[in-house]
């Protein structure tokens, strides 16, 4: 489904390179995990997958479903699938939430040559999503994102997920700003999500997560690159020894 | 070149003068009101404000206005639906009151041109200050227009709508209003048309002790059309005005709005929204006097700046030095859409008393690339996301209205406007 070629990728004000040659595959109803110390660019390399144009993809290739996006603006990406839980969703006054899951449901549901939503059954939808999340519905009354806790706010976004129900979903340390509770029903969010045609690529520092979205596979980055693959057992062995061996190993 | 000369007159000063002697004999008023439009004229015969003249600094009248329409009574303006459903609307058709007067309970309404002639109107007349362009225009001209009179206790059922379309030619109309004491209204005032008009309109509202209103100003002309625009208004002992205007049209458009809190407790809320486009210019000038002790006031605009237009924001706050306990807010918010529109704020305090709290603030800013890509990553395509995310910058101020059929018409009106602007 993500096939990511000896991908080049640097910060277009800055001209700084991030992502030096990163590969990495994932196939339809895979869980990967990307795993990677601090810096090393999981969160650059998910703006780049939905998009983001602060970043420049200088050499490489990235194809989903066999074609290259890199010519997609990111409202493309996420019409063709492709969809991006933040690590850091941004509060966006004036904006309704209710009325920003209208709209989003709707530009996606028109790219797919389908009717849009009423409004009593995208109201239903939503309230069973957000019963599903442990998330207050007064909550979705405010303008997005807006005053919600860090938790929240990842709430709101697997909410977004369900509810757009993408093919490719990227989530960046979805798991940092929730207690044990909250990381249980947003994990369950996410497996409810799993199915043989569709990918989802966890981004994580902990071994925390995978405990319950178990990956398929888990991939270390650093420096821009995928510089080990493995299955769940890595991230075993990362919980246990720390990145430094592998970084060696790797040097 | 001599710079002390006195410049010869401009096509558009030439246009107006011939117009008032073409005019004259037919324009309605006692003894007293045709010498006020005769002083009138005598004003408008030293030449239009250029931008040396402060309040006028921005919107140099006399080079702005390149020419004047010829009055034309031959053209049909058609009335319009009211902004609320279920107003009684008061329509004004190419400059004359059209259809029949309402009868509404503890409510007196006239045709202006009939209060003209009864012999109190003129000292109604005197213009405001000096450089009063806009009142000598329209005392000059004025032809027609509503008088109306809510009784002291009177809630009138349903709002008032004073509609004044124009179809072109010229347009100078008047809307006189007093609310008595304790008495509560809701008040449109539209401003719209088809033809490229030269309009002026003057609204004086005198708000008793304990009157509550709400005015909505919805100017929306075709970017042909020259709107220039007075809203006056004198607010007694603990009365409230909400004033919101919203310009959303017009090719070169100055709204005046002159607001005297003259009664202790009076509460002013000014909340105005300028959407601009074209190569069009705007100007909102505001004068509000806090003449008497705990007044307070807030005053919020913002502006969406598109294509090559230009907007001004002049508002000056006077306060008494007898005026202690004052409290006064004023904001002036600029989205800047393109790099050849503008924007310029001009805030002005001016305080005499020690005891009071005002603040004053102007930003300009961009939309927020982040905010943006959020959006568009949602699958919400470029246009639509901008048009989400300026709508959310406007519509703020629509919302704190917080009156539901009001807040949907206005949001309509937005609406309306992105999709031929947007
Ligand atoms: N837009 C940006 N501007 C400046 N530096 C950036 C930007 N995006 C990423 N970086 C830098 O790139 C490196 C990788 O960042 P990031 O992708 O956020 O790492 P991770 O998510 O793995 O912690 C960091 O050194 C970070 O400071
Ligand atoms: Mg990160």
């Amino acid at each position: 489904m993500l096939e990511i070629k000896n991908l080049h990728a640097r910060i277009a004000e800055s001209g700084v390179e991030i992502i030096r040659g990163l590969n990495l595959t994932v196939k339809a109803g895979e869980v990967a995990a990307i795993m990677g110390p601090n810096g090393s660019g999981k969160s650059t390399l998910s703006y780049i997958l939905a998009g983001r144009p602060d970043y420049e993809v200088t050499e490489g290739e990235i194809l989903y479903n066999g074609e290259s996006i890199l010519e997609m603006d990111p409202a493309e990406r996420a019409a063709a699938g492709i969809f991006l839980a933040f690590q850091y969703p941004m509060e966006i006054p004036g904006v309704a939430t209710m009325e920003f899951l209208k709209v989003a449901m709707n530009a996606q549901r028109k790219a797919r040559g389908e009717e849009p939503l009423k409004i009593p059954e995208l109201i239903k939808r939503v309230k069973e999503e957000a019963g599903l999340l442990s998330m207050d519905m007064a909550m979705l009354k405010r303008p997005l994102n807006v005053g919600f806790s860090g938790g929240e706010k990842k709430r709101a976004e697997i909410l977004q997920m369900k509810l757009l129900q993408p093919n490719l979903c990227v989530l960046d340390e979805t798991d940092s700003g929730l207690d044990i509770d909250a990381l249980k029903i947003v994990s369950d969010g996410v497996n409810a999500l799993r199915s043989p045609d569709r990918a989802i690529v966890v981004i994580t520092h902990y071994q925390r997560l995978l405990e319950h979205i178990v990956p398929d596979s888990v991939h270390v980055l650093y420096k821009g690159q995928v510089i080990k693959s493995g299955d769940k057992s890595l991230a075993f062995e990362l919980e246990e020894n720390g990145y430094a061996g592998i970084i060696e190993e790797a040097a | 070149m001599n710079m002390h000369a006195t410049p010869q007159r401009t096509a558009a000063e030439t246009a107006l003068i011939d117009a008032f002697g073409e005019r004259l004999s037919l324009l309605p008023g006692d003894g007293e009101v045709m010498v006020k439009r005769d002083d009138a004229i005598e004003a408008l015969k030293a030449g239009l404000p250029t931008k040396r003249i402060e309040s006028w600094h921005y919107t140099d009248l006399r080079r702005l206005l390149t020419s004047v329409p010829a009055h034309d009574g031959a053209v049909q303006a058609k009335a319009i639906a009211p902004l609320l459903e279920g107003s009684t609307v008061l329509s004004a058709l190419n400059g004359a009151t059209a259809g029949k007067l309402p009868s509404i309970e503890g409510v007196t309404v006239q045709s202006l041109a009939e209060k003209l002639t009864d012999g109190s109107f003129a000292p109604a007349l005197d213009p405001y200050g000096f450089d009063d362009a806009i009142g000598a225009l329209n005392t000059a001209f004025v032809a027609d227009g509503y008088f109306v009179d809510i009784a002291d206790g009177t809630e009138p059922e349903t709002p008032l709508e004073l509609q004044n379309v124009q179809a072109g030619g010229q347009t100078h109309m008047r809307f006189p209003v007093r609310v008595g004491t304790g008495a509560k209204a809701t008040i449109v005032e539209r401003q719209t048309g088809e033809g490229a008009a030269l309009v002026s309109s003057v609204s004086q509202l005198v708000l008793g002790d304990d009157a509550e209103v709400l005015w909505l100003i919805v100017q929306e002309q075709p970017d042909t059309a020259t709107h220039l625009a007075q809203f006056k208004a004198k607010l007694g002992k603990n009365s409230k005005l909400t004033l919101f205007l919203m310009n959303a049209g017009g090719k070169l458009v100055r709204q005046e709005i002159i607001v005297d809190a003259a009664g202790e407790g009076a509460v002013f809320t000014l909340r105005g929204i300028n959407l601009l486009a074209g190569d069009t210019h705007t100007d909102v000038t505001m004068v509000l006097d806090h003449s008497v002790p705990h007044t307070s006031s807030t005053e919020v605009i913002r502006n969406v700046v598109t294509g090559k237009a230009r907007g001004v924001f002049q508002g000056r706050i006077n306060v008494a030095q007898y005026a202690q306990k004052t409290d006064a807010k004023m904001a002036c918010n600029t989205l800047l859409l393109s790099d050849d529109g503008e924007f310029s704020a001009k805030p002005e305090l001016e305080i005499f008393a020690d005891d009071v709290q005002c603040g004053h603030g102007a930003t300009v800013t961009e939309i927020d690339h982040n905010h943006l890509f959020y959006l568009m990553a949602r699958g919400i395509d470029e246009k639509t996301a901008r048009g989400l995310l300026v709508k959310a910058f406007v519509a703020e101020v629509i919302e704190e209205l917080e009156v539901e059929p009001v807040v949907e018409a206005l949001e309509a009106l937005l609406d309306g406007w992105f999709q031929t602007h947007g």
